[in-house]
């Protein structure tokens, strides 16, 4: 088990206008997209979106192998839905009987869209992981979900304690190589055995990781209060987001994109 | 003379532990660390200079005594930010005291907390970086950094407060030979140029030798303060407390109960071959 190969967040550091574009208006513009893809319902307006989506693929110069790659464990996923949709749709035209199982050509239709729907919309998320640093989509997500603290949402504290995790993911991953390789040298076996018998082997892994886990935690709180940090009132912070003429123009499009579809779809396109 | 930076009087700490007894850690700490000094705080593990360090921030408040930052008592819960902003504190472990997955956006952690501009901080984070030596890996991710670039990292991440006062509690204990002499020359040079005031809790006698003044604990309570060179001459007390002394005044110890005439303040390498050059030629 190479724990090293875990990548978490999976940004491809680049400079395409993706690259450089404010992670909040990624952010709208991948809801905005998602809203749209629920709203197409014909061939022309699945056409059009998966236009827009191959467009921002090579915008983004991001490999066209690692999105696929990344679909690997939808797999399943796909592959349940289209069978759902396949029998469950009701419909006139009978292409195949067999014992209680229908299958009609509208589910047949239904199948290949919703299909096709999961495997862009993920597509579209990927394309926002691999072009924009965890940093910066933290920093994203707590500038966009600020007026929730109104509601008393823990909006900075909620994105404090994501950028904690993904600063302590490589540090614990390193920890969990080292205990293992501790456990290893004096006779562990982690790697046969019935499933069950791996999974207790992992006890005496997972025991002294969480202890040390709860020590780090310890010791980064008062560090952080040693370093005056006091919660999410009066701070300032070093990168500023600013929205450029860029940001402004991408969400305009993505907006436009989703009116254009909605009207499209009003009348029976 | 200035007035002192850090100020304990009759500094007493306990603490309740699972079996329901109240072991003394510190048992009455009357100690002055005046403005721009290089102070080491010596002692042996269970000594209280650890819990001492943690009381200089107030990280613990005594349970018994005072302890005064610039004058301001450590127990005044409104004061807490200044206290803080004035002594920074830097721990053992570099790993566990790194806050964000950019170089420099953790340096910019603490002016962050304490609402400064967003130009100055920029300004402030460059500064400390330079001041440590860690300017070209600003936009690093601090897991690919050796043990003594993440302790630097963690040493300009407490500058960056422009603080008056660092405390650091045993920083090299957890690095390699080369990683403890980058930090130790980061903060000595951090002292002489900007003049900053540095305490340094430690028990590397190599250490507490570079100091202006050495502090040795025992037992919860001070039992040498002076300049490295007269605390070491004093063999048979570090030794009752289970202290070692640097190999060089070991060695000259050693020779004076040889019935040598040797003088024990000779600490530096330099000194101590002058010594014994001294005796051979005789």
């Amino acid at each position: 088990m190479a724990l090293k190969d875990i990548t978490l967040g999976q940004y491809f550091p680049g400079t395409s206008p993706l690259h450089r574009m404010d992670p909040r208006t990624k952010l709208i513009g991948i809801v905005l997209y998602i809203v749209a893809l629920f709203l197409a319902k014909s061939v022309l307006t699945y056409g059009i979106m998966f236009a827009i989506l191959a467009t921002l693929i090579a915008i983004s110069r991001v490999p066209l192998k690692s999105i696929l790659r990344g679909m690997k464990p939808v797999v399943f996923i796909l592959v349940f839905t289209a069978i759902l949709n396949l029998l469950y749709t009701p419909g006139e035209t009978v292409l195949v009987h067999w014992w209680i199982l229908t299958v009609t050509l509208e589910g047949v239709r239904a199948a290949i869209f919703m299909v096709v729907r999961i495997m862009m919309l993920i597509t579209a998320t990927f394309l926002l992981t691999y072009t924009t640093s965890p940093i910066l989509l933290t920093d994203g997500i707590e500038s966009l979900l600020r007026p929730l603290k109104h509601i008393r949402v823990p909006v900075h504290e909620l994105a404090m304690m994501m950028s904690i995790a993904l600063r302590f993911i490589p540090t614990l991953i390193e920890e969990t190589d080292k205990i293992m390789s501790a456990q290893r040298a004096r006779g562990a076996d982690f790697e046969s055995g019935s499933l069950l018998r791996r999974a207790k082997a992992l006890v005496p892994l997972l025991v002294p990781l969480f202890i040390s886990a709860f020590r780090r935690a310890d010791e980064l709180a008062v560090a952080m209060e040693c370093r005056c940090y006091h919660g999410g009132d009066g701070r300032t912070r070093l990168r500023r987001l600013t929205y450029r003429a860029l940001d402004w123009f991408t969400i305009a499009a993505a907006l436009l994109m989703c009116v254009g579809i909605f009207v499209l779809g009003r009348f029976g396109l | 003379m200035n007035d002192p930076i850090i100020k304990t009087e009759d500094l007493r700490f306990s603490y309740t532990n699972a079996e329901g007894e109240s072991p003394v850690v510190l048992g009455g700490v009357d100690l002055q660390i005046e403005k721009g000094s290089f102070v080491a705080v010596l002692g042996h593990n269970g000594s209280g200079k650890s819990t001492l360090a943690k009381h200089m921030n107030a990280i613990l408040l005594p349970s018994g005594g005072k302890v005064y930052v610039s004058g301001t008592d450590t127990a005044d819960e409104e004061k807490l930010l200044d206290i803080r902003r004035t002594v920074g504190m830097v721990f053992q472990n570099p790993d566990n005291q790194i806050v964000a997955n950019v170089v420099e956006e953790d340096v910019a952690f603490a002016p962050e907390n304490l609402g400064v501009a967003p130009e100055e901080i920029r300004r402030r984070v460059d500064e400390a970086l330079q001041a440590v030596g860690m300017y070209e890996y600003r936009e690093h991710a601090p897991h690919l950094l050796s043990g003594g670039q993440k302790q630097r990292i963690a040493i300009a991440g407490v500058i960056a407060m422009e603080p008056e006062c660092i405390v650091l509690d045993e920083p090299t204990a957890m690095l390699d030979p080369v990683g403890r002499a980058d930090v130790l020359r980061t903060v000595k040079q951090l002292n002489r140029t900007k003049g900053v005031t540095v305490v340094i809790i430690t028990h590397h006698m190599d250490e507490a030798a570079q100091a202006d003044r050495l502090v040795v604990m025992a037992k919860g309570k001070v039992v040498a303060d002076g300049t490295p060179k007269e605390v070491f001459q004093d063999v048979e007390g570090l030794k009752a407390v289970g202290l070692t002394v640097p190999d060089t005044t070991e060695l000259l110890w050693q020779l004076r109960q040889a019935g040598q005439d040797v003088p024990l303040d000779a600490l530096s390498d330099e000194e101590c071959a002058r010594a014994l050059y001294d005796l051979l030629n005789n």
